[in-house]
């Protein structure tokens, strides 16, 4: 039915001329919610624009100063170490103040409610909130209540929108498009944030996505959203282009959702052995933090497949990407959510 | 748009790309090699023009990058709509090199003030010019070019449009007249 997006998701090669017109539509939206909302040329946008921004990275002086002045907040009610400081350090490259809140340290042990402490930081001076959140809808809830912009980095099990489009953004890197490839979800599919905003991504981008992991782990109904589900890998296993392995998220997890760790593994994890039962171009992603032994081995985590620490890059330049595109001053209008 | 006033034709446009070349690899020698810069989006097209006509007088391959001063602009606060970025891509070292920035038109030269910051965070050329099509006045910072194609004088208020290929179907320098100024009333 989307007859007109014959037009690839691949970035114009800069090397056809350098000022080809991006193929990205104007940003509108003040928050990022999830990817749910967005639509393709929206994730397109924002794929385009980290593409500009990666270059920063690979500067000596990795700084500019579009937007001086501005101040981001980190309000992180669960534990996060690499996605905290992804956002500090991209908000830093783009000489932005930031200012990180933890729950551990505030008020919130003293009675304060999430929105009285989110609007006693508006009070301090705020332009963008990065809100992390176990409650699924926590950002979305916020958005309704503060005047700043809220990035969505995780809630619940709900979504996780800026790891899905460093996702996106790294498997358009290593295979020139998302539209067309197979991509297997693997592992914990029911605890996942994660899986939910890749699912979302991948399909608007024009990918098969594959959900597969133990039964107790894959939500019943998922094919519904257009996903094809599998319990084995070895049968998904050949026609994969590109592997998400999924962390098992003990801390989600009531227990007893699969017999043992050992037991998961054998059946799970990524080993030599099955990567060599894959296509020769495989790419295997993996959010972070990987437990080494238990859904992928060593030797797949530091091998010529992995694409993890390209992830960790690509993180850098789509979160500046999204702090950018979020500055903008919405015109007064339909709020686009 | 009948109102618009044609300033130079393609043949004219082209002959002043010429002469501006020729201007800028005056007294060039080949252990110092210039390095061109076009500002985003006009000044890129006509640095590569720039280097043709440079390749063409037996010059030999002119290194062309480009500069998006999205990033450093002053005004970012106050646009009304937040402008799409098509990133910097200088395929060369700019530590130490003869840089000419390229740009279409120069007007109140806070273009240029950003594409020198965006430029210098790269690095420390050893030195950086400017070379305009047109310079049409209006300056608003002590900025001056120091190769330029034509002198316009204009209204404060005007447009001016160069049209290059390839991003442009016909080549041409416009000047649109404020509309402003043109309704009798």
């Amino acid at each position: 039915m989307p007859t007109a997006s014959s037009a690839a998701d691949s970035r114009p090669p800069s090397a056809g001329g350098p000022d080809s017109a991006p193929s990205s539509t104007a940003w509108t939206r003040k928050h990022l919610l999830g990817l749910e909302d967005l639509s393709r040329e929206e994730i397109l946008a924002v794929l385009d624009t980290a593409e500009s921004f990666s270059e920063i990275s690979r500067r000596s002086r990795k700084k500019v100063p579009a937007l001086q002045g501005r101040i981001v907040f980190n309000l992180f009610f669960e534990n996060s170490t690499r996605t905290r400081t992804s956002f500090s350090l991209a908000a830093k490259r783009l000489s932005a103040d930031t200012q990180d809140f933890s729950a551990q340290v505030s008020s919130l042990s003293k009675g304060e409610t999430f929105i009285d402490t989110a609007k006693n930081i508006e009070a301090m001076g705020c332009d963008l909130m990065v809100v992390r959140h176990p409650t699924p809808g926590a950002p979305h809830l916020l958005s309704q209540h503060v005047s700043s912009a809220i990035i969505n980095a995780g809630d619940g099990a709900h979504e996780h929108p800026t790891q899905a489009l460093l996702d996106l953004m790294t498997i358009r890197r290593a295979k020139g498009k998302v539209e067309g490839l197979t991509v297997a979800l693997l592992g914990d599919i029911a605890h996942s944030r994660v899986a939910r905003s890749n699912i979302w991504g991948l399909l608007k981008l024009g990918a098969k996505v594959i959900l597969c992991g133990p039964p107790t782990l894959v939500p019943k109904g998922m094919e519904r959203l257009g996903c094809e589900v599998a319990y084995r890998l070895e049968d998904v296993l050949p026609r994969c282009d590109v592997i998400n392995v999924l962390r098992i998220q003990f801390e989600r997890q009531q227990g007893g959702l699969f017999p043992s760790v050992g037991e998961y593994s054998q059946f799970y994890m990524m080993t030599q052995d099955r990567v060599r039962q894959a296509k020769p171009d495989l790419l295997i992603l993996a959010p972070g933090p990987i437990n080494r032994g238990v859904e992928l081995t060593p030797e797949v985590a530091d091998g010529k497949h992995s694409a993890i620490l390209d992830q960790v890059g690509n993180g850098l330049a789509v979160r500046m990407a999204v702090l950018y595109l979020l500055s903008g001053k919405m015109e007064a209008g339909p709020s686009a959510d | 748009m009948s109102d618009d006033v044609k300033v130079c034709d393609a043949a004219e446009a082209a002959r002043l790309i010429r002469e501006m070349a020729g201007r800028i690899w005056e007294g060039a020698t080949p252990e110092n090699p210039i390095r061109l810069v076009g500002v985003r989006s006009r000044g890129v097209p006509l640095a590569q023009r720039l280097a043709a006509e440079a390749a063409a007088s037996g010059r030999g391959e002119v290194a062309v990058g480009a500069v998006d001063i999205t990033l450093y602009r002053d005004d970012l606060d106050q646009v009304p709509h937040w402008p799409v970025l098509r990133g910097t891509e200088i395929p060369f070292d700019v530590e130490g090199a003869d840089v000419v920035l390229v740009d279409d038109v120069l007007f109140t030269g806070r273009t240029i003030r950003a594409a020198l910051n965006a430029v210098c965070d790269l690095g420390r050329p050893s030195r950086i010019r400017l070379a305009v099509l047109v310079d049409r006045g209006w300056r608003e910072l002590p900025i001056q070019a120091d190769v330029v194609g034509l002198r316009l004088p204009t209204e404060r208020d005007d447009r001016v449009e160069v049209r290059l290929g390839p991003m442009d179907p016909v080549e041409e320098i416009v000047r649109i007249p404020s509309p402003h100024r043109l309704s009798p009333s």
